[in-house]
């Protein structure tokens, strides 16, 4: 085979690989880059008197966000994204953990169970909490039985039932990320340390947490990010009492109808979520986030 | 230590117990005859029979099951051509282009939504199932990219060279080598992507139009204004049909990494099936 026939086929085989990857650059570029450019360009313009917008540059749209009232809703869903985010650590993190301990048999059975739930519709698993939160529903019923509550509890429309749907629907995100951090963990290490004095305790502090460290932060980042926006979860079972971004931007994309204002939302959304995904790179090191593949 | 594995059985399992009392009570419900959830009035079909006699039921799974039909082939095609292209092009924008593609499944589902609702209208797409078949193909996408990127590392380039020593055309080559090999990843990201496509509420609400209903903004609209029985059976139904994917899926996705490991060589044994942790 001479050179100019191994260039002919290379140029060939470049020419097939464009062709190959020309749909997702169209997609890409007409169905992500253009609706996301539009989405800034949008929350600079001023709403229109009746329908639509005027094409005329303003900020009033950013203003607006530093009222007192949506200055309240940011800090209301950072605080409850923040609540939501720490007791998924605490329970996802021991799962995760002590999930990636079981014989290899067993981790393909727990990750089957545990796939089963994930994948099965968000709104069929939040139905199952109405059921169980509402008044005289499972739970009042089942504590009542119990004695330990004489009255009903009557926990759904509360903070309490949103805070338990948010953190149903997010913690198999931590268990994922930690499981495949600590799947990759050398055990040989913490009985090393184990042989060389430390109690478990230690050893688990010093090695095993230390190592599934990256885990746990983008655990953190997949929980964090989508619980700042899941409007239904507060919209079903928080009623009207719980007002998150999400709800907001709904609410002024489909009933007030003030997109610039929603558009300007969406934008100190995404720019939150980006802060966090930068920062967890900073902290981490690594590039895509853990377990994401 | 016996001790100890045994507390971590118990949290595990207790764990596990608790994800799936929600979704074994609407199952029970299903059955339930009484037409108030909290009486028991004996075991009954009648919910399953109103559902199928209710039209308006009908019409949101034909419509879901088209849009995640046609949205997971869709993002089958873009996606597997443009994994398979990828490597072989030295283009400068690659990087970024994989890294946008991405985007809508690493930014708020919210923001995606309304992004689509403002941009469709700006373009004058009426709203339906082409604006919800765009927007769900916009987040399978990168299921079947990643999928397929990540299996093609483990296929042995030798084949494909081998393939063209002997005069194959890239095209031949492609069908005949790379694509019985990758088949398996394209399988999991498409059924992948259908049960994402068949779950999405936050996206559908924004894009979709007054006339086209799918099967979650149904069972939505039903949890905010009442809940009759029938959409307890309507989500068995659906907890039925997502079992049935997940495991079809799994065993797809089990083939892959078994595949992948016997030819890196046991180099690096993981036990993760591909597409876990993608998932919303």
């Amino acid at each position: 085979m001479n050179a100019g026939e191994t260039r002919t086929r290379r140029r060939r085989g470049t020419r097939a690989a464009s062709l190959a990857v020309a749909p997702l650059y169209a997609f890409a570029l007409l169905f992500v880059v253009g609706p996301l450019v539009y989405m800034v360009i949008l929350s600079f313009l001023r709403r229109a008197e009746t329908w639509g917008v005027v094409r005329e540059l303003t900020l009033e749209n950013y203003a607006h966000i530093l009222e007192p009232v949506y200055l309240k809703t940011f800090y209301e869903s950072l605080k409850l994204a923040s609540l939501t985010t720490l007791l998924v650590a605490l329970l996802g993190y021991p799962f995760g953990y002590f999930m990636a301990r079981l014989s290899r048999r067993w981790k393909q059975r727990v990750m089957l169970l545990l796939m089963i739930p994930f994948w099965t519709s968000s709104l069929i698993r939040l139905y199952g909490w109405i059921i169980v939160f509402r008044a005289n529903g499972v739970l009042d019923r089942l504590l009542m039985a119990l004695g330990v509550v004489q009255a009903p509890l009557k926990l759904l429309y509360t903070y309490t039932a949103v805070v338990a749907g948010m953190v149903y629907a997010l913690v198999p995100f931590m268990i994922f990320s930690v499981y495949s951090s600590a799947e990759k963990l050398d055990w040989q290490l913490v009985e090393a340390a184990r042989d060389l004095g430390a109690t478990s305790f230690q050893a688990f502090l010093t090695i095993s947490f230390r190592l599934t460290m990256p885990g746990l932060l983008s655990g953190v980042v997949l929980t964090f990010i989508p619980s700042m926006g899941l409007f239904f979860i507060a919209d079903l079972l928080g009623g009207n009492k719980v007002v998150l971004v999400g709800n907001l931007i709904q609410e002024q994309l489909m009933k007030a109808r003030n997109w610039p204002f929603a558009a300007a939302l969406s934008v100190v959304l995404m720019i939150l979520t980006s802060l966090m995904i930068g920062l967890y790179r900073r902290v981490s090191g690594v590039k895509d986030l853990e377990g994401l593949v | 230590m016996k001790k100890r594995s045994k507390i971590a059985g118990v949290y595990l399992g207790v764990m596990l117990a608790l994800m799936y009392v929600p979704i074994l009570l609407v199952i029970v419900y299903s059955f339930n005859g009484s037409r108030i959830s909290s009486v028991w009035g004996g075991f009954s079909l009648k919910w399953y029979a109103e559902l199928f006699r209710d039209r308006s039921y009908l019409e949101a799974m034909t419509n879901s099951l088209v849009l995640a039909t046609l949205s997971s082939l869709c993002a089958a095609v873009i996606g597997t051509l443009a994994a398979v292209g990828m490597p072989k092009i030295s283009w400068r924008s690659k990087n970024v282009i994989e890294y946008i593609s991405t985007l809508p499944i690493m930014i708020p589902e919210i923001i995606l939504g309304m992004v689509f609702l403002v941009y469709f209208t700006l373009m004058r797409l009426p709203l339906g199932m082409t604006t919800l078949v765009i927007a769900h193909t916009s987040f399978c996408i990168p299921y079947v990219y990643m999928l397929v990127k990540a299996r093609l590392v483990g296929i042995d380039k030798s084949y494909a060279e081998a393939a063209k020593d002997l005069g194959a055309g890239e095209w031949n080559v492609f069908l005949d080598i790379t694509l019985p090999l990758i088949l398996p990843a394209i399988t999991s990201g498409v059924l992948l992507s259908f049960a994402m496509s068949l779950d999405d509420v936050v996206i559908s609400v924004f894009v979709t139009g007054v006339h086209t209903n799918t099967l979650p903004l149904k069972i939505y609209t039903q949890l905010k204004t009442g809940v009759t029985p029938k959409v307890n059976a309507l989500s068995t139904l659906m907890f039925g049909a997502t079992l049935l994917i997940v495991l079809l899926s799994m065993w797809f996705g089990k083939k892959t990494v078994q595949q992948t490991r016997r030819r890196k060589n046991h180099e690096e044994s993981s036990d993760s099936y591909p597409g876990i942790g993608l998932v919303r």
